[in-house]
């Protein structure tokens, strides 16, 4: 499988672990992903607020570069292309989205384009997650008949942050309210999933550039969530949201005098772990709180498996009630 | 014009009497006050159909269905001699009737009369004037040219089956069931659970009055059992029904209950002994307990349990017959079978009711992942006396006793997200539950998170009033989320209310012991395949569709199928009970005529066409044609043929015609519509 690839700039500096990891696991996976050539700045969450048709025109080259150059030829998948950052993929498909519905934005984007020898027609560039296109295209099965090294033992929260599923218009591959795809992956790799009901709320974004106080209280919640869940470390997919867990964690402990030290990973870091990669080929070590000490306890703690306690009958003068039941989940 | 005419006429007395076969067509053009004269110009069409061939007349009036405009018609059938009439106006739906009884009084046979729809099909459906107008003359020209070669036909009389079908045995079902049986007829109620008493057996209290709901229904089903004229088939569903409005052939299946009901005098040892204790995800819905062989609830009608087979150790693994070992009577069958039986009623009145909404589509509520956020439904087990708790208030461990309760109204109502509609009873039961929490837990604060209160019924504002004097606070809202997730000291070990509160403007953290999720109502999982089987329409949401939403709300437009309660929407008890009784007192209306007129609109087969390929006879859905081996012809049964026409469009030899609906009047009316379309044009292309 063959996908066109816009990196965006985080995956250029501060989460080059997750385009390393990315990398090998695709590879891994048979999955190849063409960077599109001379693409630009995805507006990041701001430049829309600042000027509408000039953050589409800007998030348009992309696309149209990206129609240009995933035409189907040497055996890329038509029109796919894949972010692996939030906002980017966010910026992308909600363009995309909006250029669709509306013809006058179309055209006076392409207008712009013109200037530069481009157009776009709506509707040519399909934009994916890096996380839709695992699970979905991939698919679980795939991506469990590599894991070499379960990860047993690891209690992972699932972070998916506010981008990725939200706004639940078309094309969006989980539940906007409560995911749970990123859930069934790391139950996958054989870690354990705590309930993390705050997986998709915001973690501050650029507050922390323009409101510390909110930014901060924002991490804290996430973290305070996951330690009250033994949460060994929170996996992310979404550079935003890693760097602000991670390089804030101190100024948190700092500001509300708490003593956390939560390894913020990427999905993708697990993933290569569990497929037997080195942790270095999968970037671990350039995170902010060190990740080694909890990765230390996969495969310490007994195997998943046997932590599932058998159904529990019902004893003489126990009162409790029933608890609603749920659909099985698959993994 | 003058001003003592009301209406304007187009009459030519110069027409001969026997322009084209001597048809003499009277034409009428309605206005329906503004709803098709502001769209289409009548006037117009009026004076353009009097110059077409065989019109001998043609007016344009403002209200044809009114008694003026009927008689109107009559006056020109008398004095000028008219044989055919043709109104163009609403849907025949609306007055076909109408007018076909005015032709009849004027002496004019009522087939002879045609209705050309211009409002339904022309004015409601654009604000085009002109384009309108030219569609109203084609569909006047096309209703026109049928008219005159329509055959004058005489309607059929069947009698009426005087027995009645219910299915469903919930609160609307069992009012028909009994205001029918008290009327002298004979009714079947078949229902699928093993009890009768619907979604009402399971709740504690009624709202406003709040009466014990076992106590005013449970002498409603006794009523019903012990009937003379009541034929109870509980555990029982429909499997086939045939025929038509006055004689179904309805094909039911009497699952096996294991229990010889003769013998069975429902003591309940069988059910005390069985080892088998499994959860109730029935009646008690995920609350409570049950053993293989069970009753619903004590007061059960009929009083005999049921086995059930999948999780009964005897039938999953050839041992144990506890309940056959205990029982005194020796009721107990392992060999029962299901059973097949054969009903003939003349009418079907569906009850079928509604399924709560699953609250676990809302993950942000939290049900299922979070131990004490309950459904509404389980709130109301939990309150009632003989539910699995004896009417205890408590946290899903069974003893702590909540302090702190909130009740979230419109899961999955009045949301795009789920169910756009409002659910209607929600809000009156969760005025309900707070006061019933006051009544039980009295130091207990209860919250109601509503976007709006809708207390409209009798009493319902009062019993408003009197919950919010009693304390319960009232934040007006819809949760965003309800959490574990604790943010400080104040929030641990409880679940959260996130919520902006919108009368004061802001956001709002409120930790609570207890989650009420007020789900709304939805139609059943399987309404449409049950609408397909009775032959009726459901809605986008799937709930059973009425021939009118509010002349007509019992009746669906399947003559003979009814519909009451809540599968036709959301109900509660008293709105259900009214239509339960409704459907009764239709149903009863039309036995008490015995016999019933039908539309003579029937296919025919030329025996002397007929090759005998048996075509037709697989493809009637009503078993209406029959096959002479003798002299390998088909033959339509007159008083089965429903005069659909599959097996007129379908006959390779067109051998069979359809009454009202023959090759030439159907070809003549489609002439007459492109009366005015011209010979395509040829587009010769150029090459590039």
């Amino acid at each position: 499988m063959r996908y066109g690839y816009y990196p965006g700039c985080s995956l250029e500096r501060n989460a080059g672990a997750y385009h390393t990891s990315l990398m090998a696991v695709a590879a891994q996976l048979g999955v190849e992903f063409a960077e599109v050539d001379d693409w630009n700045c995805c507006g990041a969450t701001e430049f829309i607020a600042v000027n509408r048709l000039r953050a589409y025109a800007l998030v348009s080259r992309n696309l149209a570069l990206a129609a240009r150059q995933t035409n189907g030829s040497n055996g890329a998948a038509k029109g796919q292309l894949v972010a692996p950052c939030s906002a980017c993929y966010l910026n992308l498909s909600k363009v995309e989205h909006y250029l669709s519905q509306s013809p006058a934005l179309a055209s006076g984007v392409n207008n712009a384009l013109a200037a530069g020898g481009l157009s776009y027609e709506p509707g040519s560039v399909r934009v994916r997650h890096l996380l839709d296109v695992l699970v979905n295209d991939v698919g679980y099965e795939k991506v469990a008949a590599r894991v070499r090294r379960p990860l047993h033992g690891l209690r992972v929260a699932p972070y998916y942050g506010c981008l990725v599923v939200r706004p639940g218009f078309q094309g969006r591959f989980d539940d906007p309210e409560y995911p749970t795809s990123l859930d069934r992956l790391m139950r996958t790799l054989g870690a354990t999933v705590v309930d993390f009901p705050l997986k998709a709320h915001c973690c501050g974004g650029h507050m922390t550039q323009i409101s510390r106080d909110v930014a901060l209280e924002l991490i804290r919640r996430l973290l305070k969530n996951a330690a009250d869940y033994q949460a060994d470390m929170i996996v992310t997919l979404c550079p935003m949201c890693q760097l602000n867990l991670d390089a804030f964690q101190e100024s948190v402990n700092g500001l509300f005098g708490t003593e956390y030290r939560i390894p913020i990973l990427f999905f993708t870091q697990l993933m290569g772990l569990a497929f037997g990669l080195s942790p270095a080929a999968v970037g671990i070590g350039k995170e902010f709180v060190d990740a080694r000490p909890a990765l230390a306890k996969i495969g310490a703690a007994a195997p998943a498996a046997a932590e599932a306690a058998p159904k529990r009958k019902p004893r003489r003068g126990d009162q409790s009630l029933p608890l609603p039941q749920m659909p099985e989940e698959e993994l | 014009m003058s001003a003592e005419n009301p209406h304007r006429t187009r009459h030519d007395p110069h027409a001969t009497p026997d322009a084209g076969h001597g048809e003499r067509v009277g034409v009428y053009v309605c206005h329906c006050g503004h709803n098709i004269a502001n769209t289409v110009a009548v006037e117009e069409v009026a004076e353009w159909a009097g110059e077409q061939p065989n019109v001998v007349v043609a007016r344009d009036y403002k209200f044809m269905c009114s008694s003026l405009g009927q008689e109107l018609i009559e006056q020109d059938i008398q004095q000028l001699g008219l044989n055919r009439v043709v109104v163009a106006a609403c849907s025949p739906h609306m007055h076909e009737k109408t007018f076909r009884s005015a032709c009849q009084r004027a002496g004019l046979n009522p087939y002879l009369f045609e209705m050309a729809n211009i409002r339904e099909m022309g004015s409601w459906a654009t604000d085009d004037r002109e384009a309108a107008t030219q569609k109203a003359k084609a569909q006047v020209k096309g209703a026109v040219e049928r008219a005159v070669r329509q055959q004058p036909l005489e309607p059929l009389y069947v009698d009426i089956n005087p027995n009645t079908l219910v299915v469903g045995g919930g609160i609307a079902g069992l009012t028909a069931a009994l205001e029918l049986a008290n009327a002298g007829y004979h009714v079947y109620l078949v229902e699928r659970d093993s009890s009768i008493g619907g979604h009402m057996a399971k709740l504690d209290k009624t709202f406003p009055t709040l009466d014990c709901a076992a106590c005013i229904l449970t002498p409603k089903m006794v009523d019903v059992a012990n009937h003379p004229n009541i034929t109870l088939m509980t555990w029982s569903e429909v499997l086939s029904v045939h025929g038509y409005v006055g004689n179904f052939t309805v094909r039911v299946r009497k699952k096996a209950r294991y229990i010889k009901e003769d013998l069975c005098t429902g003591c309940g040892t069988c059910v005390e002994k069985c080892p088998v204790r499994i959860i109730d995800q029935n009646f008690e819905v995920g609350l409570g307990y049950r053993k293989a062989v069970y009753r619903n609830f004590p007061q059960a009608v009929p009083k005999y349990p049921v086995i059930d087979t999948a999780n009964c150790t005897f039938f999953q693994r050839g041992k144990c017959r506890a309940c056959e070992i205990v029982c005194p009577t020796d009721a107990i069958d392992f060999n029962q079978k299901d059973e097949i039986v054969d009903l003939e009623v003349g009418n079907i009145i569906l009850a079928t009711g509604y399924e709560q909404f699953d609250a676990r589509r809302v993950p942000q509520y939290g049900y299922g992942r979070l131990a004490n956020v309950f459904t509404s439904m389980e709130f109301e087990r939990m309150v009632n006396a003989a539910g699995p708790t004896a009417g205890r208030v408590v946290l899903r461990d069974g003893v702590t006793v909540p302090k702190r309760i909130a009740i979230i109204h419109c899961v999955g109502s009045r949301d795009k997200n789920y169910h756009e509609y409002c659910s209607r009873a929600c809000c009156m039961a969760a005025l309900k539950f707070a006061h019933l929490v006051h009544e039980r837990v009295p130091e207990a604060e209860v919250f109601n998170f509503y976007i709006d209160i809708r207390a409209s019924g009798k009493h319902y504002e009062e019993f408003y009033h009197r919950v919010l004097s009693e304390g319960t606070h009232f934040i007006r809202g819809r949760v965003a989320e309800v959490t574990d997730a604790a943010r400080g000291p104040g929030e641990e070990g409880q679940l959260i209310i996130q919520v902006e509160d919108t009368l004061i403007g802001k956001q709002r953290r409120i930790p609570v012991d207890m989650v009420i999720l007020m789900a709304g109502m939805e139609s059943r999982k399987d309404a449409r395949q049950v609408a397909a089987l009775f032959g009726l329409g459901c809605d986008y949401d799937g709930w059973f569709t009425e021939r009118h939403a509010k002349l007509d709300p019992v009746v669906t437009m399947t003559e003979g199928i009814l519909v009451a309660g809540a599968c036709q929407g959301p109900k509660a008890i008293p709105e259900s009970v009214a239509q339960g009784s409704a459907a009764a007192a239709r149903v009863a209306g039309m036995m008490g005529q015995r016999v019933m007129k039908r539309e003579p609109v029937r296919a025919c087969i030329d025996a002397a066409s007929c090759s005998g390929c048996r075509i037709c006879n697989t493809l009637c859905p009503y078993h209406a044609i029959t096959f002479h081996e003798d002299r390998k012809v088909s033959e339509v049964i007159p008083a089965l043929c429903q005069g659909c026409g599959a097996c007129v469009a379908a006959c390779p030899s067109a051998a069979i015609s359809g009454a009202h609906f023959t090759r030439d009047q159907v070809l003549a009316q489609i002439e007459g519509i492109l009366w005015d379309a011209r010979q395509p044009e040829v587009l010769w292309l150029e090459p590039q």
